[in-house]
């Protein structure tokens, strides 16, 4: 297994550089995960507005180049989409990182594809899955609360 | 035989060659460390195994034993009146005799076969805790403990309502501010119970001076010495510890099996840790009563196999030389050290006077994980997490730290490859060009 396959370019751009990073609007819905084997620690915050399409989401805190960049793209990807398609994406790529799903479905998706890499390395899927599963659970928090 | 170090105040010298060990030879003796990785250029790159903290390397002596063991002498212990049982129960009772000795136990029956450092903790939380704990009790313990002596202590504290001190430790090199401990020992304090040696910072604590502050007030003394005794020369009695618990797998033992020395007051009045054959004397349907010592701590039948290969992993340190071991170490992580020192934003946890060859670092902005990842790359196995001291990582502020331990079959080399490595890695993730 190469380390290349893990830490592709599109990993380490968004690693490096990543989107939506910061605090999100005063309205947003807050989730706080965190991955207990490695320490990392996301905070996630995500504005739908009354149409339900997902205005807003941002992360602040820190991890490793898999769960960073894995969070980038999640924003990215969610961004702009109805909850409901969003829900399924989320479903879509936690489905995949579990190898229940082919890793050919995150071709679809963009920059995505990059996650493929990580399913060769077991031991950095929950690296990966950390934003994904707190964008779900704000997801459901949000409608709990509405 | 006692190997008379003060391993407080070894001093860096290490060029007496009576200290020198013919590394090359020694390898040989470990199968695993032939291991290479092979890479898409179609090279094989060879194992460097770094994280002896964790778990050390068997050499074939040992596996040799255990297969002679399972081929030639297996059955119960203690049980059958037949050669097999006899050979196999002289075996285990010899281990015993081999681990009492090796940390200068004054009896075999003090040494009590547990399944590693944490079942033995937990025993004398069980065994000896549960019965003398009470209620506004206090335990002393240190903010840098494995999670293996903290838990069991949490868990009796919350069932006891009795309370937690910790003498604190310094952010700035890992050593405990031992100064702390004057005012947290109180009238109700009935139990310290420290790490000899940290599995973070390599830190050596003062253990003879909590152990004779201790001693001025009658309270028991337990070491973790997980990290201590496969390293450093051991001597339970010159110590004076009440409880001294370590694992095999940590000094070229199997896993599995752990133990626990018991100084011998506390033998008969600590209560059984768990119920089953072997503990008992005599049963009847409504009672029952104990076995001697050490069999009472020894419910149902134990890791046989396990403690021979823990009594060969014993013979296999004590012909090396324990004293060696330690001088080996000491000059192989100063050398280290020193070259990581030089290394630009290399953070380094744990720059304590005396320390073992555990070293917690992080380079940059370079994730742990992602350091361990790339190193793995390069055919080097260090550790990154928490290292089960959660509450150590958090009071440095940091997620996670990555974390290379050595044992004596490390080489200079290998630290040089580290080092390499390390450039490598800040390359790779484009951090410092």
């Amino acid at each position: 297994m190469e380390l290349n396959e893990l830490y592709q370019d599109i990993i380490l751009d968004h690693y490096k550089h990543p989107h939506n990073f910061g605090e999100g609007n005063p309205l947003c819905t807050d989730v706080e995960l965190e991955n207990p084997v490695c320490g990392d620690h996301i905070k996630l915050m995500l504005y739908v507005d009354e149409k339900d399409i997902v205005q807003e989401v941002k992360f602040t805190g820190s991890g490793c180049a898999i769960s960073v960049a894995s969070a980038s793209m999640m924003t990215e990807e969610i961004k702009g989409k109805h909850v409901a398609e969003a829900g399924k994406i989320i479903e879509e790529v936690l489905e995949t990182m579990r190898g229940e799903k082919e890793p050919g479905i995150l071709e679809d998706y963009g920059d995505l594809v990059a996650l493929k890499g990580v399913i060769k390395f077991p031991v950095r899927v929950k690296c990966a899955t950390l934003a994904w599963h707190a964008v779900k659970d704000a997801l459901e928090k949000r409608k709990k609360d509405s | 035989m006692k190997n008379k170090i003060s391993y407080d105040t070894l001093d860096k010298d290490t060029s007496d060659s009576r200290f020198l060990l013919n590394i090359d030879k020694i390898r040989l003796d470990f199968p695993i460390l032939k291991e290479t990785f092979p890479t898409s250029a179609g090279q094989e790159i060879p194992l460097v195994y770094l994280d002896n903290a964790a778990t050390t390397q068997k050499p074939r002596q040992v596996i040799e034993t255990i297969r002679h063991y399972y081929e030639h002498d297996n059955a119960n212990v203690h049980r059958a009146i037949h050669k097999l049982s006899e050979r196999a129960t002289v075996a285990y009772e010899n281990s015993r005799k081999k681990v009492a000795e090796f940390i200068n136990a004054p009896s075999a029956r003090q040494v009590i076969f547990t399944r590693g450092t944490t079942e033995a903790i937990n025993l004398v939380a069980h065994g000896w805790g549960r019965k003398f704990i009470r209620a506004g009790d206090e335990i002393i313990l240190s903010e840098m403990e494995h999670h293996s002596n903290l838990i069991p202590w949490q868990i009796l504290a919350r069932e006891k309502n009795a309370r937690l001190r910790f003498i604190p430790f310094s952010k700035s090199n890992g050593t405990l501010q031992i100064a702390n401990l004057e005012q947290l020992l109180s009238e109700r304090t009935r139990l310290i119970a420290v790490t000899h040696m940290s599995n973070v910072f390599g830190t050596i604590n003062p253990v003879r001076g909590i152990i004779q502050k201790a001693r001025e007030r009658g309270i028991p003394v337990l070491l973790d010495a997980a990290q201590a005794v496969p390293h450093l020369p051991t001597d339970v009695q010159e110590l004076d510890c009440d409880f001294l618990a370590f694992s095999g797998h940590k000094m070229c033992g199997p896993t599995g099996i752990g133990v626990l020395y018991v100084k011998e007051k506390f033998l008969e009045e600590m209560d059984p840790y768990q119920g089953g054959g072997e503990m008992i004397s005599a049963v009847w349907l409504d009672k029952a009563t104990w076995n001697e010592p050490p069999h009472k701590f020894e419910a149902g039948t134990p890791n046989i196999a396990g403690a021979i290969g823990l009594g060969a992993a014993i013979d296999y340190l004590t012909s090396i030389g324990m004293e060696k071991i330690t001088r080996y170490e000491q000059k192989l992580t100063t050398y280290a050290l020193s070259k990581m020192q030089k290394i630009e934003d290399m953070r380094i946890y744990g720059m304590a006077p005396f320390r073992g060859g555990v070293i917690s670092f992080y380079l940059g902005d370079i994730h742990p994980h992602d350091m361990a990842q790339f190193l793995d790359s390069e055919g080097i196995a260090i550790r990154a997490g928490h290292h089960c001291a959660q509450p150590v990582m958090r009071k440095l502020g940091v997620p996670a730290t990555a974390r290379a331990s050595f044992y004596f079959y490390n080489t200079y080399q290998e630290v040089d490859k580290l080092m390499e490595s390390f450039l490598k890695a800040r390359e790779f993730f484009g951090y410092g060009t």
